[in-house]
């Protein structure tokens, strides 16, 4: 696969993590630092020996805190940049991710769930990072969160997730689990005209006239290190000059629900879902990463024995789709949800579901949901 | 008429920052004094400085330098560091953080910084404890010291900070006092001309906080201190730099040449490229 350029249009035969690092690659990624860990280490791997052939940077860093903060100062001198890691490694960042939240720095963080809590089952999956990806680090804030279902997925959404980290300046989350991570598929990668790739936006004032955390239509332009703006960036609370006001009221107020409405007014822009036979449907399965395609296998099983089921695929997960929740809770008299920990985003599905009741179907341990175990709860619940 | 004055140094401080945050006798005005008397002398180009800082009273000394600058998180400015001065090798990167940001929750970073080599330049104001916080102990309070954490005196033996500097590959390890304003400007501007990874230690008074728990209650107290038990060994082994109420011993202790993380990693990057067929 090596010496080939950046872009590898075709047809391919590739496990999760190095389709996300290829996917890291063709969305403009110079810059990734990582330490190792089991089910995230390929993406590593991968990288060390594709990013010095097309001029780019890998470093493994002491450990995972280093590794986010690497990611950050990067980002700020100018490169797009990623980490990847799994679950604990993920609890070690927390902190940094809301440096990065708070300075608007645009970083991807792939997180491939294997089962927890601590050490936990390394080699195997989970869905157990759902909530520590939304709520992780300390303090309000919004964050962005994809789960792809597949190998293709994890190539595309790793683009997405760029983009949106550029878009919006902040730090967007892959969370995939182990099995999609690991799984070799057939990927296809498209030639350069069919890929989008958005970069952040610069400021076009001059340095005098520069505020680095003035927005514009909510996201402040952003300059780098080195480009004479002579800016300051800081995990405080800050002005729109960047600088510390960390008594005022007023300022935190106004930067802290702005850090929140970049992404909760953009949400219809950010969130997406695939509906599969909800028109009709009187049992909807809400899935997500893996399980949705046993869930997807079910939900076809199920209009062969005659039950009207559909299947609501998340593809976002943060921001929540709550809307298209909402939407199918509606019309369907039952929504199951399964999902490879104790009860996570069910818990939103609830919310946004209102009155439908939500059958919750939990599984740990070695591998997902079989199909029959969703048609079973889906023929139980008709 | 008055002529208004203006410092000449000020260009390099963001004024809108100041007044600054420090104590009545406190050394971290000194310290970032010699800094940009440093750059001012050397002629630095500002719009290719970054001044990165952890938390910390000092910390804030990378918001009042009128560079590009990030205050980190704490005990991050390490690794931040890193990733910017990779990211852009032209910018000159520069670490003002504190002993306890830097050497205990920040220490990994620290020797792994120094392990790679990595081009960026340190300078810790260590005043034996946590300042910012109210003066609990630290990785450099001194054996039997007084405060808010050890009100029985320190058990724990403090680090040597040049020994770790030097036992970790930097290029480049000295310690100063704040009294020493002219060496360790020199050492400042010696150590912004090297390539890979060093460490000045600059011992500085914090006689609201530390001092007044150990006999030196003014700043002036302190620096009498330093006066009184200072002694200059160039080049003498860093394993033996004693701090102790008799003796401070200052220096440069180490002055090497090693080649660049960041040098290193452009090296290779461009023999992979020289051997690629079609590139």
């Amino acid at each position: 696969m090596s010496k080939k350029g950046v872009l590898l249009t075709g047809a391919h035969f590739m496990n999760g993590d190095i389709a996300c690092a290829e996917g890291a690659i063709v969305a403009g990624c110079r810059f990734f630092a990582g330490y190792p860990i089991t089910p995230a280490t390929e993406i590593a791997e991968h990288l060390s020996e594709r990013m010095p052939e097309i001029g780019r940077i890998y470093i493994q860093m002491e450990d995972e805190i280093a590794s986010i903060a690497a990611v950050i100062g990067a980002s700020y001198a100018g490169l797009k940049a990623m980490t990847a890691t799994s679950g604990p490694g993920f609890s070690l960042m927390q902190e940094n991710i809301g440096l990065a939240i708070m300075t608007e720095t645009p970083c991807v963080i792939v997180d491939i769930m294997r089962g927890g809590p601590s050490t936990g089952q390394p080699t195997m999956p989970g869905q157990q990072d759902v909530m520590q990806a939304r709520w992780g680090s300390h303090g309000d804030y919004e964050i962005i969160a994809l789960a792809p279902s597949s190998v293709q997925e994890m190539f595309d959404l790793t683009i997405d997730a760029f983009n949106l980290a550029e878009t919006y300046r902040v730090p967007t989350l892959l969370l995939a689990d182990e099995i999609v991570a690991h799984m070799w598929e057939k990927i296809v990668i498209p030639t350069a005209e069919k890929i989008r790739i958005v970069n952040r936006k610069k400021p076009n004032v001059s340095p005098e006239e520069y505020l680095p955390f003035m927005p514009d239509d909510l996201v402040p332009p952003m300059a780098c290190f080195g480009e004479g703006y002579r800016f300051h960036a800081t995990g405080l609370t800050h002005d729109e000059h960047g600088y510390p006001k960390t008594s005022s009221s007023e300022v935190q107020e106004r930067l802290v629900k702005r850090l929140c409405e970049k992404i909760r007014r953009n949400e219809d822009k950010i969130m997406r879902v695939e509906e599969v036979m909800l028109d009709d449907a009187d049992v909807v399965v809400v899935a997500y990463g893996i399980v949705a395609r046993a869930a997807l296998s079910a939900v076809r099983k199920a209009r062969e024995m005659g039950i009207k089921a559909g299947l609501l695929r998340l593809i976002t997960l943060w921001p929540f789709p709550q809307n298209h929740v909402a939407k199918i809770a509606g019309s369907a008299k039952r929504i199951i949800v399964p999902e490879m920990n104790c009860g996570q985003l069910v818990r939103e599905v609830e919310r946004a579901a209102k009155e439908t009741s939500v059958v919750f179907l939990s599984k740990l341990g070695e591998e997902p949901h079989t199909p029959m175990e969703i048609l079973e709860a889906i023929r139980r619940n008709s | 008429m008055v002529q208004e004055t203006v410092h000449p140094l000020s260009k390099y401080l963001r004024e809108a920052m100041i007044p600054h945050i420090w104590c009545t006798g406190c050394g971290n005005g000194v310290i970032l004094n010699c800094f940009v008397q440093a750059v001012d002398e050397l002629e630095m180009d500002l719009d290719k400085l970054v001044v990165v800082s952890g938390i910390g009273c000092i910390g804030r000394a990378a918001g009042y330098t009128n560079a590009d600058s990030f205050h980190t998180t704490h005990g991050r400015s390490l690794a931040f560091a890193t990733g910017a001065k990779l990211a852009n090798p032209e910018l000159n990167v520069v670490v003002i953080s504190g002993d306890g940001d830097l050497f205990a929750i920040g220490g990994n970073h620290f020797i792994h910084a120094a392990r790679r080599n990595i081009g960026v330049k340190v300078i810790c104001a260590n005043n034996f404890n946590y300042g910012m916080t109210g003066g609990q102990q630290g990785p450099t309070t001194p054996l039997e010291a007084s405060t808010t954490t050890t009100p029985y005196g320190n058990i724990e033996h403090p680090f040597n900070l040049v020994h770790l500097a030097a036992a970790s590959g930097a290029t480049y390890v000295a310690r100063w006092t704040t009294l020493h304003v002219r060496r360790l400007t020199q050492s400042i501007k010696r150590m912004l001309q090297k390539e890979g990874f060093c460490f000045i230690e600059v011992i500085s008074p914090c006689p609201e906080i530390f001092g007044r728990r150990n006999k030196m209650r003014t700043g002036l107290e302190m620096m009498d201190w330093f006066k009184r038990a200072s002694v200059v060994e160039n080049f003498s082994d860093p394993s033996k730099a004693e701090i102790s109420t008799e003796k401070l011993i200052v220096g440069e202790f180490v002055n090497t040449e090693k080649v660049s993380y960041e040098k290193f990693l452009h090296e290779k990057i461009s023999q992979i490229n020289e051997k690629r067929v079609g590139w």
